[in-house]
């Protein structure tokens, strides 16, 4: 096994599509270096992104924001700017284990993990996130929500890297929430989370809306009629009720060791109405 | 074969070298190669704490951490907590409030308190217990633990 | 030995003061030195290689290609290791389960060993081991494995105690039964009768520290062991005489250790380490991963209970009867037994009978958890006896107290109480504040008392004087959560010297007598009577030499306040002479003084608690939230109470986090799906609030302090408390342990 830290994307892309499937990328390491000591996975080489410079920062301009591959969540949660503008999924990626995890996970590394849990990924979705990537062909920019495609596996090509998450500027009376559901108060994976993203108009009527899930579906799940069912909407304890049977009828998800297919059901619902209801309390105080 | 890097870190205020394979964990280059032991392996998945050490002002487990990741960083664990004999505000409250049991989680604790305290001086009851939640301790039910980290915060302010 | 044990002494100097713990230092400066922290010249890795099926005939074991890769030095299977299957079937229950011989019984069940320079090599080894499996049926779970119709573990297996004995073997190993009366007349009598089947999820100690040793054997025989451990003299037993060792050419040192609770009682790796260690003539390093601490080491009973209880309209409970169930993993063990015992032991009861069985199920083989089966047990009566306590239309607390044992009560397991704290503990809870504050919106709030024996045992301590005065202090129960510290405290106390004169050591099984192990709350209580015993036999000394220096019979020198003094008419106006002064010259007087002891401590004083939690769930998704919780239990004597305080705290977060969330979870293929502190979730720091704490102080007779043990009874009441409070809160009664927050959603939507 090999260590090596590129200081460019080039290189750290050249060097990935040349091991042809036997490297690793290391971000934070808060999956990989545990996916490795469990004998799970075996790398030839690790290629350790963090000394490449320009993924390292949370570059706000004109469009929004552009999180690097190798932020720790820790410093996500430390941008103002950020936190002000996209305070769900700030809210996610600070939910990503421990305080000591923090330090070291990122976002993107919780993208391509590609676990249904992942909980920075609900808000991301729900934020209509976009995630740059970088490959032996050249760059391109996909939906957050098309990267999983189902648990552990992701769309990405051979030697590609995602190099960053791009979020939008946000328009006038938006808000956004992500909650999750887990038994401990904090280390720990969400049973079943639910995100909820909106626009206003300037009579508080929702203009436009996003509902992501998370571990109700073997990847996070956009709910369209959810989003339908917001919009024009004022968030009201009617339309909370037919949000949380819209979100609880989509849900598809598993019996196992964190939950049950019927629990997971109930509370998606539950935790949409939740974060609906901060999310609109959100846009609203802008 | 695999061939061992070469790794110059800083560790509680003293330069290192130390070679590593490439899979080798800073928790193990820690304990296995440079003998500080006083960082503790309780889980290797980042779970429970024990091995928390400050890697450049961020609080981390050593255990998610490589050691071939340390070349240029700077490494605070418990053993740097100390000055001489004048035991940390922090330790010191651990002995008087009896914050410990059976100890192995003390150091991991110590080192996520210091760090708690470096970003918030004047923590309240609530920000303390979020703070270490990602530490275990299985002896104490964490009581002790909160007041000796209140108390000791109260003592860092006076200082 | 002529030491008179009763309780004598009702005023202290250094008792019950709160001074800092002697290995506190090295503790928060990361120098105290854990079962891993150690290391030897030449030392090997050992790692061992696990069963992944829950059942299964072990067909073949091919380890040449494994012992062939460079860097592997000795590789081991049960073949290596004696044939007990003739000998002893405790002690090759013990063997089997470290190293599995015919069968598989559980997933992580070790098949192989091995010993290389490093941990990759070791790895890598394990990865060349090819093991043939003939996959068997299997049964987790405790109802599924009491059936008669379940898959059979062990054919060798008759249940012991029913008559007449039974011809076709079973997977349940004994029944036992327990009580006096006559129930089934009582509950004919009953005005009300509550009756209920509870069950409890397997949970594990979950300390933090993973099983840990070095072992280093000689080819001249001798060896050596560093270990944690709660028992290191146990230890030593074990592993000599599993590997055919002489005993006294096994040295085992005691690491510090990072918690046990039960689960270090045991012998799990060290055995195989030493077996390494033979193999390879080289010191062999074997430490747990966390995967296998969970998979492999020895968690507690899981438990189905039947419980139906009487009352009359004045509040008397008239019958009270149980069935209880114990999952022991695949061996023989005896924890419904002590469920059985515990079940009813707070209450003063005219008919009572408790009927235990021990179920064998493909898991780890059932190691003691603090106070070993007793919050089960608790957790089903004490849910019963709140229900019963409303259908009389009785406070719970006030219907306790009207059921309460009492000094003189027989006990439903059989020995009748002296002086005890079930009722004084009660009525601290009916007085506390705690009980009267308001509750809001779907909150709750629980009470529940717990019982505990309390162990003693044999004991043995060395008490050496220096020559300047001051003590050391060997003992050889290991220290869990601050017994050097209290132990030097009784030292001082009865010396009549400062704490701070007084160091506390854990001696290795070569330098003292043997010891039974710290279990049982008995390292206080025991190691502080044979403390007591070796000052007192120190003294003796040092006022025989005070006699010989003032040239004055013994019988006239007494020992005061650290001093000995001068009596009667002709020398009374001698100046004392300080326990420095009389060290200093003991090269003079005699050569070095010393007590030592060596006791059975016998008449450890049992122990109970009553509990109260506050609790809140959100109804919407079974969420809960501890708001309050006090512990209320009486210590004896508290020798130092800090350390009795966090006793009773720690025990009350493991309860509150059995209660909540921890259980092992099998899947349908007989292998253990949440093997780390991710998934079984034990109490993170946020989870909880303060916990407060009462110590009450009713002394043990048979101990001269009034001490009695306090390490496990806070255990015994959380279940109940939290259940009750659970379903205080959300008008149901919770019948399933752990009230995870998908089984609260469940039993709110039935």
């Amino acid at each position: 096994m090999r260590y090596i830290r590129p200081s460019s994307i080039e290189d750290a892309v050249g060097l990935l599509a040349e091991a042809a499937g036997k490297a690793a990328v290391l971000a934070g390491g808060s999956d990989l270096l545990v996916r490795m000591k469990g004998g799970f996975i075996e790398p030839e080489l690790i290629i350790d992104i963090k000394a490449i410079d320009a993924l390292r920062h949370i570059t706000e301009s004109e469009d929004g924001f552009v999180i690097g591959a190798a932020v720790p969540c820790a410093v996500v949660g430390e941008n103002a700017a950020l936190r002000r503008a996209w305070p769900g999924v700030v809210e996610g990626a600070n939910l990503i284990g421990s305080k000591q995890v923090q330090g070291r996970c990122t976002i993107v590394g919780n993208l391509c993990n590609a676990s249904p849990a992942a909980d920075s990924v609900p808000a991301l979705v729900a934020a209509g996130a976009k995630a740059l990537i970088r490959g032996p062909a050249g760059s391109r920019t996909i939906a957050v929500e098309m990267v999983a495609v189902g648990p552990g596996r992701t769309s990405l090509a051979p030697g590609e890297i995602i190099e960053a998450i791009l979020l939008d500027k946000r328009p006038p009376r938006s808000g956004d929430a992500y909650q999750r559901f887990t038994p401990r108060t904090e280390m720990d994976i969400a049973v079943v989370s639910a995100a909820v993203n909106l626009t206003l108009d300037d009579r508080g009527v929702v203009q436009s809306a996003r509902v992501a899930l998370g571990a109700a579906a073997p990847t996070v799940l956009v709910v369209e009629e959810a989003a339908e069912i917001l919009t024009g909407s004022r968030v009201e304890d009617k339309t909370l009720d037919r949000l949380a049977a819209a979100c609880s009828g989509a849900c598809r998800p598993i019996d196992d060791k964190r939950g049950t297919v019927e629990f997971r059901r109930k509370v998606a619902g539950v935790l949409a109405k939740r974060v609906a209801l901060a999310a609109y309390q959100r846009a609203g105080q802008k | 074969m695999m061939a061992g890097i070469a790794v110059s870190t800083n560790i509680n205020g003293d330069n290192a070298e130390f070679l590593c394979h490439a899979d080798e964990t800073l928790l193990d280059v820690l304990r296995d190669r440079l003998g500080l032991m006083g960082v503790k392996e309780g889980c290797g998945t980042g779970d429970c704490g024990a091995c928390s050490i400050i890697l450049d002002d961020r609080l981390v487990c050593s255990c998610l951490v490589l050691g071939a990741e340390a070349e240029g960083r700077r490494i605070e664990t418990v053993e740097g907590m100390a000055q001489g004999d004048q035991l940390h505000p922090l330790q010191q409250k651990f002995l008087e409030h009896a914050a410990l049991q059976c100890g192995i989680c003390t150091p991991g604790f110590l080192i996520a308190a210091k760090d708690l305290l470096a970003k918030n001086p004047d923590p309240t009851e609530e920000e303390i217990r979020f703070g270490l939640a990602g530490n275990l301790c299985r002896c104490t039910g964490y009581d002790k633990i909160v007041r000796a980290v209140q108390d000791a915060a109260g003592v860092m302010r006076g200082a | 030995m002529n030491f008179d044990p009763s309780h004598s002494k009702r005023s202290f100097s250094s008792v019950g003061t709160r001074p800092i713990r002697p290995d506190g230092v090295d503790k928060v400066t990361g120098r105290a030195r854990y079962g891993a922290d150690f290391n030897m010249p030449g030392q090997l890795v050992g790692r061992i290689l696990r069963s992944p099926h829950a059942h299964a005939i072990i067909r073949k074991i091919d380890t040449s290609r494994a012992a062939q890769l460079p860097g592997v030095k000795a590789v081991l299977t049960a073949a290596d290791l004696p044939d007990l299957t003739n000998g002893d079937a405790a002690m090759y229950d013990i063997l089997d389960n470290c190293m599995a011989r015919k069968k598989v019984l559980y997933d992580g069940h070790a098949v192989a060993a091995v010993a290389a320079i490093d941990a990759r090599t070791a790895k890598q080894a394990l990865k060349l081991i090819e093991v043939e499996y003939e996959l068997l049926p299997h049964v987790t779970d405790v109802d599924q494995a009491f059936a008669p119709d379940a898959p059979l573990i062990n054919d060798t297996i008759f249940t012991t105690g029913v008559d007449p004995k039974p011809d076709r073997p079973s997977n349940v190993s004994m029944r036992s039964q327990f009580g006096h009366g006559d129930v089934d007349a009582g509950m004919a009598r009953a005005d009300f009768v509550v009756e209920r089947t509870f069950k409890t999820e397997q949970t594990h100690q979950g300390y933090i520290e993973p099983h840990a040793c070095v072992a280093s054997v000689s080819s001249d025989g001798t060896a050596d062991l560093w270990v944690c451990t709660q028992g290191h003299f146990v230890y030593r037993q074990h592993c000599a005489q599993l590997l055919g060792m002489d005993a006294s050419k096994l040295r085992v040192t005691s690491s510090e250790i990072g918690g046990g609770f039960g689960g270090k009682t045991h012998v799990w790796a060290e055995p195989v380490a030493l077996a390494l260690s033979r193999k390879a003539g080289r010191p062999v390093k074997l430490v747990m991963t966390r995967d296998e601490v969970f998979r492999a080491s020895g968690p507690t009973s899981a438990t189905s209970i039947d419980v139906k209880i009487g009352a009359l309209t004045d509040g008397t409970i008239i019958a009270a009867d149980a069935t209880l169930r114990y999952s022991c993993g695949p061996y023989a063990g005896a924890w419904a037994e002590v469920g059985a015992m515990t079940a009813f032991a707070c209450y003063k009861l005219e008919n009572v009978r408790t009927v235990g069985y021990e179920v064998l199920v493909n898991r780890p083989k059932t190691a003691a958890y603090r106070a070993p089966s007793a919050p089960m047990a608790a957790f089903a009566v004490e849910s019963a006896i709140d229900e019963l306590a409303k259908k009389v239309g009785m406070d719970p607390v006030d219907f306790r107290i009207r059921n309460a044992a009492q000094e003189g009560t027989k006990a439903s397991y059989g020995p009748v109480y002296g002086p005890i704290g079930i009722g004084p503990t009660l009525e601290a809870v009916k007085n506390h504040p705690h009980m009267k504050a308001p509750l809001g919106k779907n909150q709750g709030r629980g009470m529940a008392c717990g019982f505990w024996f309390n162990f003693g045992g044999q004991t043995c301590t060395d008490l050496n004087i220096g020559m300047d005065g001051t003590v050391s202090l060997a003992v050889g129960t290991v220290d869990v959560g601050g017994s050097r510290a209290s132990l030097s405290l009784v030292a001082a106390e009865e010396l009549g010297i400062d704490y701070s004169q007084v160091r506390t050591v854990i001696a290795d099984t070569s330098s003292l007598g043997y010891n039974d192990m710290t279990d049982g709350s008995r390292g206080t209580f025991s190691s502080s009577m044979a403390t007591i015993s070796a000052a007192r036999n120190a003294i003796k000394i040092l006022r025989e030499r005070a006699a010989q220096m003032w040239d004055i019979p013994v019988e006239d020198v007494t020992w005061e306040n650290g001093h000995a003094v001068a009596k009667g008419e002709t020398h009374g106006n001698l100046p004392k002479l300080s326990l420095k002064e009389i060290a200093a010259a003991s090269g003079t007087t005699g050569g070095p003084i010393a007590g030592h002891s060596e006791i059975v401590a016998d008449g450890a004083g049992v122990s109970f608690a009553t509990h109260i939690c506050d609790i809140e769930v959100d109804p919407e998704t079974g969420a809960t939230k501890v708001l309050r919780y006090t512990v209320v239990q009486d210590a004896g004597k508290a020798v130092h109470p800090t350390y009795v305080e966090g006793q009773y705290q720690g025990g009350a977060a493991q309860g509150i986090g059995w209660a909540l969330n921890e259980e092992y979870i099998y899947g349908k293929d007989g292998r253990l799906q949440n093997a780390g502190f991710l998934d079984y979730r034990i109490p993170v720091c946020s989870d909880l609030p303060m916990i407060d704490t009462q110590i009450l102080e009713i002394p043990n007779p048979n101990h001269p302090y009034g001490v009695r043990g306090v390490g496990e009874t806070s255990i015994v009441p959380p279940l109940a408390a939290v259940a009750n409070a659970v379903s205080n809160a959300v008008g149901v009664r919770m019948l399933h342990i752990p009230m995870s927050p998908p089984r609260i959603l469940a039993a709110l939507e039935a």
